[in-house]
């Protein structure tokens, strides 16, 4: 297993946002944490690499303890968050660039690897831009590399495709595909989205206020729903109910806004 | 597309590239090299857009010329023999890298909203190397403010010191003094978190730093209240120390070794503060 959690809990004040959690990924799974908005996707995400101590309860994450080894998880993961993580005033390859120093990449292999990046991601062309005149996809795509470089065994994405058109849905997904296939990298993705889930996911677990209500394969479970034609997005509704809108703060939703506005 | 289990060929699963071994010896080179990957990120920014740079211009010149301009013909404010001028272009300079980085916090508030941060604080980095690279490049950003008091001081005829040394001293006390107060705004960035709070937060703090220094006037002539104050102000050390660098005439009153020990003091301590605030912006 790369990763397992054991009850790992998270309180904010009186608001529990995960309840005890018990998950397990194995390696080279694509493992899908489905939700409706503000049921605690992101917190589960958060603890796993690092940003936020849970509350109670353990994880290991590519066997290194999330609170007691931190700095062993975070040179085993990458993470591209759900917002923007690549700096707009400088160019695709020198956000590569101090990335690659920042996670110890000799130097006699820095260039190569950040322009096998930049081309892994088709935007070899693109390495002398300033990245605030990408579209909103090349972003997507340089983040991913970003978060790559260092052939993590672990990738998290948070909402990957948020505010994307549907072709740089598709290339987001072919490149996510492509890492599982060619690396063999483990992902651990969160996502609304039940089409995207059913065509990247090895397994799903729907989380619904702070509760992962069911954890499988989606064959198994749209098969469990019993009715023919079913899709996730039916068995989605029959968890986590039909509203696909529950919470989210007001600083929640202007950042993820203002996120979709940058990437779209 | 999905892939069954056996399709995963082992030799190709990904592995960490590098498993850190606690040895102290790599650690510090590991700490200096992210602490300079940090700087040189924020150098390079400004390579591509210097705009900024020359704005900045326009305040030192206003405070020399119109501030500097009227109290030169006073003789008011004993000085230990300096023309005024020549006394007030250190405190100037001083002020305008102070003004230059108090309002760092800003962009690690603006980096926080978008979620670069984020992306900062899950790579193999250590806090304190985030902050001080940081640090770091907002001093060499106040770098552009000693060419500007120069030229103006030359224009204003002041005597400068043109000895290599004392050049170099002027450009480590500059980079040092800014560095600090970079990272004082870092810390209000992390703890307010929004950029109104933050501006006006930034706005109470930066005229008494001001005032209460050695900047315009001797520390000698302040009521007696606010000189301990004075005292441990560290821009009245940077001041200090840029007077004995940069005049003919210039002599420090608290000794150069003091200043530049109480400057760095000031910087450690604030960075290891920094550091431990730093992750908990992003909460």
């Amino acid at each position: 297993m790369i990763l397992e959690t054991q009850a790992l809990t998270r309180t904010f004040g009186r608001l529990t946002a995960v309840n005890p959690m018990t998950i397990s990924v194995a390696r080279g799974e694509v493992f899908g944490l489905l939700g409706p908005n503000g049921a605690g996707k992101t917190t589960v995400i958060k603890m796993l690499i690092t940003l936020l101590p849970p509350t109670s309860g353990r994880a290991q994450v590519a066997g290194f303890d999330i609170v007691h080894n931190a700095g062993n998880v975070r040179r085993s993961i990458g993470y591209v968050p759900q917002m923007i993580s690549v700096d707009g005033s400088l160019t695709g390859y020198e956000n590569l660039l101090i990335f690659a120093k920042l996670y110890d990449i000799p130097r006699s292999q820095r260039e190569s690897r950040v322009r096998e990046g930049l081309s892994l991601v088709g935007l070899a062309d693109a390495a002398r831009r300033l990245v605030h005149e990408y579209s909103g996809g090349m972003i997507r795509r340089l983040e991913i590399a970003q978060s790559t470089l260092h052939r993590p065994a672990l990738l998290f994405l948070d909402e990957p495709t948020v505010g994307l058109d549907p072709i740089a849905r598709d290339a987001v997904w072919k490149h996510i595909e492509h890492l599982r296939t060619e690396f063999g990298t483990t992902i651990f993705l969160t996502t609304h989205y039940m089409e995207e889930a059913e065509r990247l996911c090895s397994r799903v677990a729907i989380m619904h206020h702070g509760k992962i209500v069911i954890d499988d394969s989606p064959e198994r479970l749209k098969a469990s729903m019993g009715a023919h034609e079913t899709t996730l997005g039916d068995v989605f509704a029959h968890y986590a109910g039909d509203t696909l809108e529950s919470g989210g703060s007001y600083r929640e939703t202007s950042r993820g806004r203002r996120a979709a506005r940058r990437l779209g | 597309m999905r892939l069954p289990e056996e399709d995963v060929r082992p030799d190709v699963l990904a592995e960490p590239t590098s498993i850190v071994r606690p040895n102290p010896f790599s650690m510090i080179v590991g700490f200096v090299n992210k602490t300079l990957a940090i700087a040189e990120l924020e150098v390079r920014k400004l390579r591509h857009d210097f705009s900024e740079l020359i704005t900045r211009a326009i305040q030192p010149a206003l405070w020399l010329l119109l501030f500097g301009g009227v109290f030169a013909k006073t003789r008011i404010i004993p000085t230990g023999g300096l023309p005024y001028l020549d006394f007030l272009a250190p405190g100037i300079l001083g002020q305008s890298a102070l003004f230059a980085s108090i309002f760092y916090g800003v962009a690690i508030i603006w980096e926080r909203d978008l979620g670069i941060t984020n992306r900062f604080l899950v790579s193999p980095t250590p806090r304190s190397a985030l902050v001080l690279g940081k640090a770091l490049s907002a001093g060499v950003r106040s770098l552009s403010q000693v060419v500007i008091v120069y030229g103006l001081a030359l224009l204003l005829g002041v005597r400068l010191r043109w000895n290599p040394l004392a050049l170099v001293g002027v450009v480590a006390v500059i980079v040092i003094g800014a560095a600090l107060f970079a990272t004082f705004s870092l810390i209000i960035a992390c703890l307010v978190k929004t950029r109104e709070r933050f501006m006006g937060i930034g706005q109470l703090l930066t005229m008494p730093l001001f005032f209460a220094s050695n900047a315009l006037y001797p520390i000698s002539l302040m009521p007696d209240w606010l000189r301990p104050i004075s005292r441990i102000n560290p821009l009245s050390y940077e001041v200090d120390a840029l007077r004995a660098l940069m005049l003919q005439n210039g002599a420090s009153s608290f000794g150069l070794e003091l200043d530049v020990a109480v400057l760095l003091a000031w910087t450690v301590l604030l960075v290891l503060i920094g550091a431990r605030l730093y992750p908990r912006v992003v909460l």
